[in-house]
């Protein structure tokens, strides 16, 4: 158990540490609420279902928050730590790989939700965006969709050769899924023909999920949306375990 | 004296290429033994199949008693392993880094001892990125003692060192075993072998070529000690064949090899050299090494 709590700990501050997964993380979210709160200001509109663009970006900007951890952060730290031998380190510890593993999915989790709480923040502080939903319901939904993409992450983080190839699979993955899913530019001021793509846009399920959960509708009411991220997490959690290598 | 390593017939291939073939021997308690051999002589693969990071093809290994593979966990909380090439994060410190490895361990050295052990307390808030390439070393054996080990492993300790750093490190490694730990290492210096085993283990090709003392090795050798002095001028050299301890002579214009043995050997040439009147300059002994013993086992010169 010390273990566990000094690798997290230790995983957090290395996070913190690495600029590039700072500010994709922290810093960006909120630098969107700017840049496009102040072009689209946060008035209601009737094509956003009587909220305001921003209102409606917060559950968007925490689904790409989460999938820059996910496609960004896990393959590039997994894959460059086992190129450069850290996870041989480890291995020759009695530490169990599934501890590491764990601690890394909850590090992720943390830095996730730290994000989501500086995006929030800012979105109240400067728009008073709307929050209609139970904080402990999108909680969840949060870690849930965290973990169903993070799957994704280790996954390719177990099948690309080299830390090089995971990163650009990692990005080949991640720029036309943030387009495309709503996470960044609402699906509603898309033409037709993007929210037609979007429905096998894995990233979609979470916007639309956390959006309908932001604003206090019922988890039941998004069953396909469980249902797709479900199984997700439960193919690619086996698959990656299958994939996994530790040199 | 009990063993704490039992080898035997180990093979491990790797494809067709056969990495070690058939080795069998023990390290005993207390002792700095040492592996040496070429680049590829099949030194790594044993290490690892002793420390049960890679699994033999045949033959058994018994480290403390315990199976290296099927009692990994176990056996990780009393070995201390040092590897050839492995790394840390990057930005992670020097002292983050040697509690984050505490916490794996039941038994705990103390940090800022061990720390400053290594000389390393002055880095401790520095990210292992910045170290130089001697720091990380001595991190990484500092991570290797951080469970107070029962037996320590070293791959290639002082490769990549400068001379000096490399005499460091046969410091620590001694001090490491008068603190009652086993070092079990792996070099292609023979010097280093030399200087530092108890007993050395030649390896080449992946077979055993000899186990013993190194001091051991080189009388078995049965190679003569040489004295070597220059006569400027056109001096004679006198009649040294003629001494005891002098087998034969061998000159090259002005520059005289004295071959033989003995407790008196230099000594008795010397003598002579004086008795004649003669002016030697540069005068010194070479004595056999390892060098020579791997050169007259392999038939070959170590291949760097």
């Amino acid at each position: 158990m010390k273990s566990f709590i000094t690798l997290i700990w230790i995983n957090l501050k290395l996070y913190l540490r690495e600029p590039i997964a700072t500010f994709f993380t922290l810093a960006f979210p909120p630098l969107m609420v700017v840049l496009f709160g102040a072009m689209y200001g946060n008035d209601p509109t009737p094509m956003l279902g009587g909220y305001g663009s921003m209102d409606v970006s917060m559950a968007g900007y925490t689904a790409m928050i989460l999938s820059t951890v996910a496609f960004l952060g896990v393959p590039i730290t997994i894959s460059s730590n086992r190129e450069s031998g850290v996870l041989r380190r480890f291995r020759t510890t009695p530490l169990r790989p599934v501890t590491y593993i764990i601690a890394d999915i909850l590090t992720n989790l943390v830095s996730t939700l730290i994000g989501m709480i500086g995006l929030v923040l800012v979105g109240w502080l400067l728009y008073r965006v709307r929050f209609e939903g139970q904080v402990i319901i999108i909680f969840l939904a949060v870690v849930f969709s965290g973990l169903s993409m993070f799957s994704v992450g280790y996954l390719i983080a177990g099948l690309a050769p080299g830390a090089r190839s995971a990163q650009v699979i990692g990005m080949v993955i991640f720029y036309p899924m943030m387009f495309l899913s709503g996470s960044s530019i609402p699906l509603e001021v898309m033409p037709e023909a993007v929210q037609r793509i979007s429905n096998f846009i894995p990233l979609t399920y979470v916007v639309r999920l956390l959006r309908g959960l932001w604003f206090g509708e019922s988890w039941g009411e998004y069953k396909i949306e469980t249902v797709i991220l479900g199984v997700i997490l439960v193919v690619c959690t086996a698959l990656a375990s299958h994939f996994f290598r530790w040199e | 004296m009990s063993s704490v390593i039992e080898v035997r017939n180990l093979k491990k291939a790797y494809g067709s290429l056969i990495a070690v073939d058939d080795i069998s021997f023990d390290v005993i308690e207390g002792e700095i033994f040492g592996m040496v051999g070429p680049n590829g002589a099949g030194k790594t693969t044993t290490i690892e199949c002793i420390e049960g990071l890679c699994q033999q093809d045949e033959g058994s290994v018994q480290l403390l008693g315990m199976n290296p593979v099927e009692d990994r966990r176990k056996i990780a909380n009393q070995i201390g392993i040092q590897l050839q090439e492995s790394a840390l994060p990057q930005r992670i410190r020097v002292a983050e880094a040697m509690n984050l490895f505490a916490s794996f361990y039941e038994r705990r050295a103390n940090v800022d001892k061990l720390l400053d052990t290594m000389g390393l307390t002055e880095k401790r808030s520095s990210s292992f990125k910045k170290l130089s390439g001697g720091q990380k070393q001595r991190l990484f054996i500092a991570l290797a003692l951080i469970n107070k080990p029962r037996v320590v492993f070293f791959d290639e300790l002082t490769t990549g060192l400068d001379p000096q750093a490399r005499r460091t490190m046969w410091e620590l490694v001694r001090k490491i075993r008068e603190q009652g730990c086993t070092v079990f290492l792996t070099t292609h210096f023979m010097e280093e072998a030399e200087r530092l085993c108890d007993r050395v283990l030649i390896i080449d090709r992946g077979n055993l070529v000899s186990l013993d003392t190194p001091e051991a090795m080189i009388r078995s050798l049965g190679v003569e000690n040489r004295l070597v002095f220059t006569l400027p001028g056109d001096q004679v050299a006198p009649e040294l064949g003629n001494l005891p301890q002098v087998s034969h002579v061998e000159q090259f214009g002005e520059r005289v090899v004295v071959y033989g043995q003995g407790a008196r050997f230099a000594s008795s040439v010397v003598y002579a050299l004086e008795d004649a009147e003669v002016d030697f300059v540069d005068l010194r002994t070479e004595q056999p090494n390892l060098e020579d013993v791997f050169l007259s086992l392999t038939g070959e010169e170590m291949r760097e």
